[in-house]
Parts: structure tokens; sequence; C-alpha cells
């Protein structure tokens, strides 16, 4: 694989190290960026609506569509059976199903599709529809599932040495279980589809989607065309965070089915409480450890299970509860490890991608461990963590990768003395002591979170660049912009690639017909990847000008520089655009296409051993909090981050997305309580009893700072993807109202508190505490 | 027919469904589509847009006053004589630049506070306000209040903040709005006829009756009407469950229901008067209640939601239920027939079933004046703190003599099926000394008055644990003077930034 001398490049100066505001930032605060609800409709455009499931687990007896059908403005209900080709929308294995027409897996799974002249209709129509079951017993309850053996995939494990010897052979023992709340991904747009013919008798496809190539692959499957009849394009997401890298499939599919049999425009849209029933969410998880460490807390042994609760079918399951196994470590060196990992089957709604990928459900077991062994020796949680860091000599992963870079001790110093971590402490304590019911906490902890797809075919990006004859240049890569500022890093990368000003470059819609065979934009991979092939393409362009210029003004091509949108050679200079022009007149093709595959890479899923990641990403977090004991009302007073990005493209668009990540992940952790009643029904299933963070909640105190070093890999100009990382940094949170509940036994004890730690959790960990404290109090 | 200003264009509408929202108006029949719908239900703030109303001041100067409200909320015919302004207003022209834009626009672009941009109109309508209404930097709190109801899930607020607070860096820009709307209203109050503004479609029909005179006939035509104030419930029930009414009648614009005096420090508070209208009368007389008000809904919520809406609908777990009990608050019910006085204690009966007569109407809401021994205190227990529906809302009202408490008035919502007074917790706080013990004791009784449910927001268990804290964390906060420490921070209460 080709790689590139960034280090040359960017001594160059220009785009890349800036903070550019995002591509579309006048756009969005003038209401002119359109998402894909917001572009007129097609002259004649219909509207779907699904028909639910009215019950969670059972088989259709019988449909009546007669009070549907006599609606006005109804224009076609369609079943299962109107799929001419496949039905199976899953998009590793197979259980996904598009429509069903017999048996129900899931409360509100989809079994037809009403076609109406609006939107309302649609839905009200489909509410019409009378659908008899014969109802089976679900199974709804992890435990169940896990002493049924009911899974979606077969479990694996990871092992390192004899984990149950080391265990057993250590002076102290723990054990210690956690169950780990969902999370429902809140993208402000909901999902939404829009098809219509084409005018070469294909279909085109507008969505909402985080992997246009999968999209457009499912409904070539399920129409039973080849791929290239359906071109599917997506300008803009309101929001994703993994909910639309499978989950905007099933909208656009019965959308091209309605266009498939009625021949015009439909769109697709869901109602929000209609969103948060249909599509998956972050896997809730039910994890158990047992440690073995010696006095001072060193971890000599682990042995962790973790239980993904994967929904009905297995979606991306087998990769996120494997990242759940690969974090279960987080950033601390287990000498002997077993880490298993099973994939429960329940009836609800296929859970799925959600930033972090299953990682931070294995990760929340190191920083459970870490304070549980600091418990139990009563010592600073602060130190043990500082104990069991990767460094050199101990750095092999459960699966056998070798850790190379050890910034986290660095970077955990840093932060322990500009967050000021003892004298808080002990202020803290003192606090405590003089402060009856409301209780302060703290807690410092790393993230370690490793980059690249495990599943390696994905770890590949096309990238497409035009130079036009005026020197203006646009630019078209397979990723997707979700928020993230993904196309305005690119337009950073290809403007200091040729040296020329940040607004020569234009974005466009990512495209099926553009940039084919496209891997999803997740894993926080957008910009590694897909920046590196805009790199190339650029370069391939670059290559081709510089070998004109030597020819056409017959000088040493090592005396060319592409800076300050000129090109400055031994004998004079000339302007990009003119170059451009003249290129063109000297008929040199300006227009590229750029590849670019992930090096070094390898695994063997069998063994459990290899290298998955090309890199770790690296953070700390430092959070203060307090605990109200009458309630368990808690919020975040001050949080201090430092965070590796490795050298930053665009810092503010970085730090961007640290911030929001662990406002997400706290709100994960904290106030976003999924639950699903005793009938297998969402019972949190909109905004009005589903809590995202509000503005309030925002730390009052929130310094984020970027670390300084380079990507020892060569990434595109040594940056590190940001994406995910960042959300974990919110265990600190987490910790620290541990930390503040176990102020009420004097630190010598610190109660379970699973996750959410909503105020009514908090308050019975609180509960727990004080009622061990009154019996331990004289031991 | 109804009519108002859209942005600069005049607008007449008759022939329109009577369900249709302002959100679904803007983006269906008008091609407005910088309003987003994030939610439709109120909770996400992406549809905030401004609404103009003109209002006289007690020397009978007119102006016309700009705050946010939820358009998915807003019916079409509740906007009548309004100035609805939407995000395309705030900067025109196809491609601004960065220095063209409004300075609330500017500061967000600068400040990074962007990211999906789905949320980013309505975060901007709600800065404008701000702006307009605050005519310097407001401080954070303020600006928390205000877009406590934008939820946004990329940037985790800091950009946004930072925002708030740039925007007032740059020249001030002056508004604009409501030189076009005193237009507008001139030409309309020459051709307003008498009649009642309505919308029809089909058999459907959406009436704004102007006064209290005209909504009684039009109650007796229909006696099945169905009725709505500022809509933040009830046009959840239209446009997400679907109902399908003949005939809406509204009471936001019935000018006797929304009214507001003070009189000698007696309330009364018309019952289609919006939150934000009348919350700073009731802080006078009780700085207490803005626990409740302030973290009632949204910003947005209080701009429309009334006090005749949220008991008219009779729900368990609304707050202003148990505030107006415990105040042992009066209501008055209007019909053909004349009007009578009830307790509003007294007008609950079982889950959403009250006393109020099919053919009657709230008008006004009556709160006693302060006694002067009175000690009030409300508290609301909820997942999130700010827009979130109580899990436990509790207010209790003493009134003591020396050291003894002579009496109580305890109410609570989110334990019963109906917001409700607890009075075997009363009865074990009157007569008893004011002191923390008292309370504890009371608290004891909890098991007595309620059997809570077990729900979404928390289990049953929670709810009594909580409640008897609350009485616990009341008792601290009314006897002991040291439940404010040296810098007043109470020590009773952890320090949320919306607190």
């Amino acid at each position: 694989m080709r790689h590139f001398e960034m280090d040359k490049l960017k001594a160059q100066g220009g785009s890349v190290g800036e903070s550019k505001y995002h591509e579309s930032a006048i756009k969005q605060v003038c209401g002119s960026a359109n998402f894909a609800d917001d572009n007129p409709e097609p002259y004649g455009c219909l509207h779907a609506y699904p028909v639910l499931a009215p019950v969670t687990s059972g088989f259709i007896k019988s449909i009546d569509t007669s009070l549907a059908l006599a609606v006005e403005g109804v224009k076609r209900i369609l079943s299962a059976e109107d799929v001419p080709g496949k039905l199976d929308i899953g998009p590793v294995f197979p259980g996904d199903v598009l429509l069903t027409s017999h048996e129900i897996q899931y409360h509100g799974q989809p079994v037809l599709i009403v076609v109406a002249d609006t939107y309302e209709i649609a839905r009200r129509a489909a509410r019409l529809v009378v659908i008899e079951c014969e109802q089976t017993t679900p199974i709804l309850d992890i435990k169940e599932a896990i002493s049924k053996e009911h899974w979606v995939r077969p479990p694996h494990s990871l092992n390192r040495g004899n984990s149950e010897n080391a265990i057993n052979n250590a002076a102290h023992q723990l054990k210690g279980e956690i169950s780990i709340g969902g999370q429902e991904h809140f993208y402000l747009e909901g999902q939404i589809a829009l098809a219509q013919p084409d005018n070469d008798g294909g279909i085109h496809v507008q969505c909402s989607t985080q992997h246009p190539t999968e999209v457009q692959h499912l409904v070539a499957k399920i129409l039973k065309k080849p791929f290239s009849f359906v071109n599917v394009e997506t300008r803009r997401m309101g929001g994703a965070f993994g909910g639309k890298e499978t989950q905007g499939a099933p909208w656009a599919c019965l959308a091209a089915l309605a266009v498939y049999h009625l021949g015009c425009a439909v769109k697709m849209r869901l109602a929000r409480s209609d969103d948060f029933k249909l599509t998956g969410k972050r896997h809730p998880f039910y994890n158990h450890y047992h440690v073995g460490f010696d006095e001072n807390g060193l971890i000599e042994g682990a042995d962790i299970t973790v239980n993904g609760f994967c929904g009905y079918s297995p979606d991306l399951s087998d990769a996120i509860v494997d990242r759940a196994m690969f974090h279960a470590d987080n950033a601390y060196y287990y000498p002997a490890a077993t880490i298993k990992g099973n994939r429960c089957k329940v009836n609800t709604v296929s859970h799925t991608a959600f930033r972090g990928f299953g990682g931070p459900q294995g990760m929340i077991m190191g920083e459970l461990i870490m304070d549980d062994i600091a418990a139990k020796l009563g010592k600073d949680p602060l130190e043990i963590r500082k104990l069991n860091l990767y460094k050199k000599g101990r750095d092999t992963t459960p699966y056998h990768q070798t850790v190379e870079q050890h910034i986290l001790i660095d970077m955990i110093a840093q932060l322990e003395q500009s967050g000021d971590y003892w004298a808080r402490k002990k202020a803290i304590k003192a606090f405590n002591v003089s402060s009856p019911i409301i209780k302060k906490g703290l807690a410092m902890t790393p993230v370690k979170y490793g980059i690249s797809f495990t599943v390696q075919h994905l770890n590949q990006a096309g990238a497409l660049v035009h130079v036009y004859s005026d020197g203006s240049i646009h630019l078209n890569h397979g990723g997707t912009e979700m928020g993230q500022g993904l196309n305005t890093k690119i337009a950073q990368i290809v403007a200091h690639g040729f040296g020329v000003d940040f607004n020569a470059v234009s974005i466009s819609a990512t495209r099926t017909d553009k940039v084919p065979n496209t891997s999803p934009t997740a894993a926080s991979s957008g910009t590694d990847l897909n920046g590196m092939a805009a790199l190339n393409a650029v370069n391939t362009i670059k290559e081709r000008l510089i070998n004109f210029i030597t020819e056409h003004f017959e000088v040493d091509s090592q005396s060319i520089t592409f800076k300050d949108n000129l090109i400055t050679f031994s004998k004079g200079e000339i302007s990009f655009s003119e170059l451009a022009n003249l290129a063109y007149m000297n008929r040199i093709s300006l227009s590229s296409t750029g590849y670019y595959a992930t090096p070094k890479i390898h695994y063997d899923r069998a063994k459990g051993e290899g290298r998955p990641f090309f890199y770790y990403a690296h953070g700390v977090a430092l959070s203060e909090v307090e605990v109200d004991t009458l309630t368990g009302e808690n919020t975040v007073t001050r949080v201090d981050i430092l965070h590796d990005v490795g050298s930053s493209i665009n810092p503010a668009l970085d730090i961007g997305q640290i911030e929001g990540a662990f406002v997400q992940g706290m709100g994960w952790l904290t106030t976003e309580d999924l639950q699903w009643n005793d009938k297998g029904q969402l019972a949190s299933f909109g905004p009005a009893n589903y809590k995202i963070p509000a503005i309030g909640d925002t730390p009052a105190e929130f310094n984020v700072n970027l670390y300084n070093s380079a990507n020892p890999e060569t990434t595109v100009f040594r940056s590190k993807a940001v994406g995910e990382p960042p959300f974990m940094l919110a265990f600190s949170v987490w910790s620290a109202i541990r930390n503040a509940i176990s102020s009420v036994a004097d630190y010598k004890y610190t109660a379970p508190l699973d996750t959410p730690a909503t105020p009514e959790r908090v308050l019975s960990a609180i509960e727990q505490t004080a009622s061990w404290f009154k019996e331990h109090q004289h031991d | 027919m109804i009519q108002f200003l859209l942005n600069n264009t005049p607008i007449e509408v008759q022939e329109c469904s009577p369900s249709l929202t302002i959100l679904d108006w803007l983006r269906t029949k008008k091609g407005k589509v910088g309003t987003k719908e994030g939610c439709a239900t109120g909770d996400c703030g992406a549809c905030t847009i401004l609404v103009g109303e003109e209002r006289i001041n007690a020397n009978g100067q007119t102006s016309w006053q700009y705050k946010t409200m939820n358009s998915c909320l807003l019916l079409l015919g509740n906007a009548h004589a309004k100035h609805i302004v939407t995000v395309e207003a705030v900067t025109t022209g196809l491609y601004p630049n960065l220095t063209d834009l409004h300075p609330v626009q500017r500061a967000l672009v600068e400040c990074h506070g962007s990211q999906c941009g789905f949320c980013t109109p309505g975060i901007i309508m709600s800065l404008l306000a701000l702006y307009i209404n605050e005519p310097t930097y407001p401080g954070k709190k303020a600006v928390i209040h205000a877009l406590g109801g934008n939820l946004c899930r990329c940037t985790g607020y800091s950009p946004i903040l930072l925002a708030a607070e740039k925007a007032y860096s740059y020249e001030r820009k002056a508004e604009p709005y409501s030189a076009m709307a005193a237009q507008f209203k001139a030409s309309l109050n020459t051709q307003y006829d008498g009649d009642i503004p309505f919308l029809k479609n089909g058999p459907r029909k959406f009436y704004l009756p102007q006064t209290a005179q005209q909504l009684v006939e039009l109650k007796a035509l229909y006696p099945y009407a169905h009725l709505v104030a500022g809509g933040t419930d009830f046009a959840i029930e239209l446009s997400q469950n679907m109902l399908l009414p003949d005939v809406i009648i509204s009471l936001s614009q019935v000018k006797e229901f929304c009214t507001l005096a003070d009189n000698n420090g007696e309330l009364h508070i018309g019952a289609a008067l919006p939150y934000s209208q009348f919350v700073e009368v009731f802080y006078n007389h009780y700085p207490e209640s803005k626990e409740l008000f302030e973290r009632l809904g949204s910003s947005q919520v209080r701009n429309s939601g009334t006090l005749g809406g949220s008991i008219g609908n009779a729900s368990p777990i609304g707050d202003p239920a148990p505030l107006l009990i415990a105040l042992n608050a009066s209501m008055d019910l209007l019909s053909s027939a004349g009007t009578r006085t009830i307790k509003v204690a007294d007008y609950f009966i079982d889950y959403k079933k009250t006393v109020l007569k099919s053919d009657e109407v709230i008008s006004k809401f009556t709160i006693p004046k302060r006694p002067e021994s009175l000690k009030l205190a409300c508290h609301k227990i909820s997942k999130r703190f700010e827009d979130d529906i109580s899990t436990v809302c509790l207010v209790l009202a003493i009134e003591h003599s020396q050291n003894m408490i002579t009496q109580a008035r305890c109410a609570m919502g989110g334990m019963a099926a109906i917001p409700k007074r607890a009075q075997h917790i009363e009865q074990k706080l009157i007569s008893q000394s004011l002191q923390v013990s008292s309370f504890i004791d009371a608290a004891t009784a909890i098991n007595s008055d309620f059997t809570p449910m077990s729900d979404v927001r928390s289990s049953a268990h929670y709810r009594t644990t909580v409640s008897k804290n609350l009485l616990q964390r009341i008792g601290i906060e009314f006897c002991e003077p040291q439940a404010r420490n040296n810098n007043n921070i109470a020590i009773t209460r952890i320090s949320h930034a919306s607190l």
C-alpha cells in the first residue's frame, strides 16, 4: 500500500491543522441546509407508512386491510408477498426481515406498508389494519436467554495465559457484576428515505444513511436487480451515531419497493415514537468479573464475561460483542485473562451500532474492577488505575496485540497536575465530612480505544477529485456527513494537498454512482480512510501536474512546491488556476479517483490472536460530581479532559467531537433510561420519557484539551480518529458518583451501581452503602 | 377566516384541516422547511419559531412581544392575529457571508455550535428570542432557561452556551419584526367585522371565540367540541394519536380568560393566560414556586401552556395542580347558567375525571392572599432537571404561630391517579413544633396517603422513599438557619446549573 510523506506536506503550511468552520455552518444557521425531508417532493410523490405487529412474540393468523383500503387517498398496501427478491435484509448474517408475513419476533415489527397520498393518510390508515395473532411467550430477560443458551450468534472467547490459576493464586480475589442500560440514538432527524424512478430505468434513493452502499445492495436484492440499478445519495444526516449504519436501510428498501409497484416517487418517514420502537439501540449488557490481585492492587488474572442483549436478530451483534470483549481491559494489563462474550437473543428490536460499538459496554468492566479493588484495599482508585496501566513489558492484550504507544502514563500525570487531583480529593473528603446531605465525588478514568473495523475488509475507502480548468475543485468521497465535520476535514486535506484555499474545494453529496463499494462511515474511521483516499487522488493529479511542469517549463521536479495558491519552481511561479487551465490546454487529465486500505491489520478470530487495530486513541477525563443523599439527584460540576487525536486536522471539530461524545456518554450513564414493560413493549418511546442531556446538564466547568502528540502510525497527516473514543471518557462521571456514594461508608465500601445511574439507582446505592456501614462500623 | 403574518407575508386561511399544526403547515403547505420536525411532541425544540403578539401596557401603549413556541404544538387557528417568524426571516438572501448573518447566527458559526445542524434552526430561534428580549447578555442561567427545551445530540451544548454570550459582542442589531407586525395589525383591524375567526374542512371546524359570550354560545351549540388553549398537550393528541375531532373550540383568545389581576395579594389568573405571562406576578408573592414554574416544560411550553389547560386536562403529573391545591386556590367554572367557584382540591375525582360538567369551561383561578406566617416548599423530582415530567412533585404550605405549626396543606403529583392532598401527613404536622423531627415524623404517614404506581419514570418504592426524604429536606430548609452555608448555597441541594 502506498503511503504519503505527510510531514513534508505539513511543513508547507495550509489548511490542515486550522479550525475551519463546518462546511455547512452558515446554511445550518439559516435553515437552508436541506435534509432528506426538506427537498421539494417530486410531482405526485406518495407516502408510505408501516403497519406494526400488535404482539411481542407469536404468529400472524389473519390480516384485515379493508378499513385501511377504504380510507380516501390510500393507494396500495404491500406485504412480504410483494417483495420480488430477497426478503431478508440482514447486513452480515440473515435474520432481519423486511416485512414479516408469519412469525412476529418483537413488538411493532413491520408487517405491511400502506402507500397513500399523504403522510398523514398513510399513517392513519396503517392503524386501521387489523392483525390477529397467536401469541407465544416471549423471552425478555437476559438471564433467561443466558440460561437457555438462546443466542443470535455462537459464544466466543479470548484467552491469554491461565486466568483461573492466576486468580486462585493471587493474594486477593473479587467478584462483581453490573447491568448496563442500552441507549436510544436520538438523532434529531428521524429515519427517512425518498425513492423515485430515475431517467435511466433504475431507482434513485435519497436517504439518511451512514452506509449508502449497503442501502444500494439491499434495495437491489429485495427487487432482484443488479446493484447498478440503484443509486443512493446522502448529502447530510441530522445526526446518526451508529443508528443509521444498518437502521436506515429498511425504510429505503420499503420506499423503493413501493416505487417498484407504483411507478412514482415514494417517501417514507417514521414518526418519532415509531422510530423509537422500530429501530435498534445500543445493546444493554449484563456482565460479570472475577479478578485476582496482589496486596498493592496489581491484577494477576481476570475472568470477564460480557453478555449482549442483542434483540431478535444478529444485525451487527457479532462484531459489537467482539468489540466489547476487545475493550474489557480498557487501558489495563491483565497478565492472564479469559474474556467470554455471549450474544443473547431476546424478543426486542434488534440492537445495533452506537458510538463505541460495544466498546463502552466492555470497557466499563475495567473501570468497575479498578474502583472495586481500590475500595477493597482502602486505596485511592487513581493509584490502582496507574498501577495497572499497560506499560513497556506489560503490553500484551488478551487478544495478543502488543500495545506500542504508552502516552496514557504521561496524559494521566498531566491531568493529575492541571486538574489538581490530590488537593481536590482532600478538599472533597473534608467537604463530605461536614456536609450531611450533599456528597461530592471525584474520579479520573482513562480510555484506550482500538481503531479499525474489526471486520477487516471494511478498512478501505475511495474518493473522487476533479480539478476544473479554472482551478476550482470538486470533491467526493465514500464517507457520509452526519455532523462530525468529515466533509470539512477532507476538504482541508484536499486544499492542503494542492496548496490552495479551503474555499476552492466544494463538496457534494455522497453517491454510490460516484464512489462505489464504500464502507459505512462508522468505527470513527471516516477521516482515516476517506481522507487518505482523497489525498491519494490529490497526489495522483499532483504527480501529473508536476510531470507536466517539469516538461513544459523544463525545470527540476524537486524544485516544485504547491503553496498559497501558487506553484513555485526554479524558473518562476504560476497560480493554481492558471496551471489548471494550462494543463487542460495541454491535455493533462485533471480528475482522479483515490483509494486506500489500512495496512498492518490482521486477526485470526478462531485463535483470538492478531492485530485487529491499526492503532489506539487515548483520552483521560477527570470529573467532579455532587450527589443528593436524600433523593439520589446528581450533577456534574467540573470536567477536565485531555484527549489524544494525534496531530489534529481541525482542532475545533475535534474538540466538538470530544465534548459532544462526553455529554452523550454522560447521558447514557445517568439520565437515559430505556425501559421495556413486562409485555415487551418499549415503555420509553419518546423524548417525553427518555431524557437525553439538556443544556443545563453540560458540566458547569468543562475544560477540554488536546494532547500534543503525532500518531506514530502513518495515518492522514498523523491524525487520529475521534468519533467514538471520547464517549467513554464519561465513565469518570459514573465512577465519581460511585466515589461520592462511597463517602457514606467512609470509602470503605463501594456499592454496585448499574447504569444509567438515575436518581432512583443512586438513592438505592446510597441506602445499601449506609446499611453496609451500619453493619461494619465497628469492624 | 384566520389571518396572521408569516415573516413579511400576510396570510389568510379558511379551508384547512382544523387539526393542522403550524409546523406541518409551514413544511407541507408553504415550503418553509427551515423549521424542522424532531419529535412533533414539543420535547426537542427543533421546530421552535417566534410568535409575536400585540401587548397593551398599563398606559395603553401597544407593543409587539416575541416569544418562542414549538410550532408542532401550535395549531394553525391559534396563530390568528399573530406574527409567525421562522428561521428563514432571520437572515435573508441565498448565499449570505458570515458578516451578513444576524449576531446569534454569526456567533453560533464562530463558536462551532452546529454539527449535524438539525437542531440548529430551533436553537437560532431560541437565541434570537433571548437576544430580542434581553438588551444585554443576561447570564448563563437565563440562557439555560431559554434553551432548556432545545435538545442537541451532537455538541454537548458548550459551544451553544458560548455563542449566546458572543452574540452580544458584535454591534447590536435592531429587531425588525415589530414594524412589520404593526402594519399588518392595522390592516387587520380595519377589516375586522366581529365574526368569530374560524377554519373549516368539510364538516370539521375550528373556532376561535374572542369573548366569553361567544364561547358560551359556541359551547351550547357544540356541547361535545374539544376545547384547546395553548395546545401543548392537545396538539399531540391530534398529530400523534391521530385524534380527528369534528369541532375544536380554542379558548386561547377569549379576552376575559387572558386577564391577570393582583388585588392586594389575591391573584386572579385567567385560565387561558400562558405561564410566562403570569409567573412574575406569582413570584412576587410566592418566590418558592420558581422551582416548579422554571422547570415546567420548556420556555417554549411556558410561552404557550396555560393553567386552564393543565388543570382542565386533569393529568396526574401536571406540576401546577399540587401548587394550587397547597395554596388553597379556587377556580371559576363558566357555563350559560353563570359562574360557579370551587376549590381546585375538589376538582379532581379520578384518573382524568373531574367535576367539570359538559357545558362548563374553566375561566379563572384565584389564589388567596398569602398568610403572613406561610412557609412554602415546592419540590420536583425527575430524571432530568429541565423539561421533564415529575416522578414526584411535592408542595407543602404550612402556617405557624410562634414555634407551632398551625396549618398544613400538602399536595403531591405523580403519587396517585390524580393530584392529591396528603391528609395524613398534614394532620401529623398540625400542632407540632416547627422542628425537623416533626417533618420526619409526619413523613411516616406517606403510606397512609398514597399507594403509588411503578412506571417508566420510577418504581413505587422510590416514589415513597423520595417523598419521605423530601419532607425531611423541607424540614431542614424550614427550620435550620444553617441550611444555607456562608456562601448562601443550600446545603440541601446540589448545584445543578439550571437550579
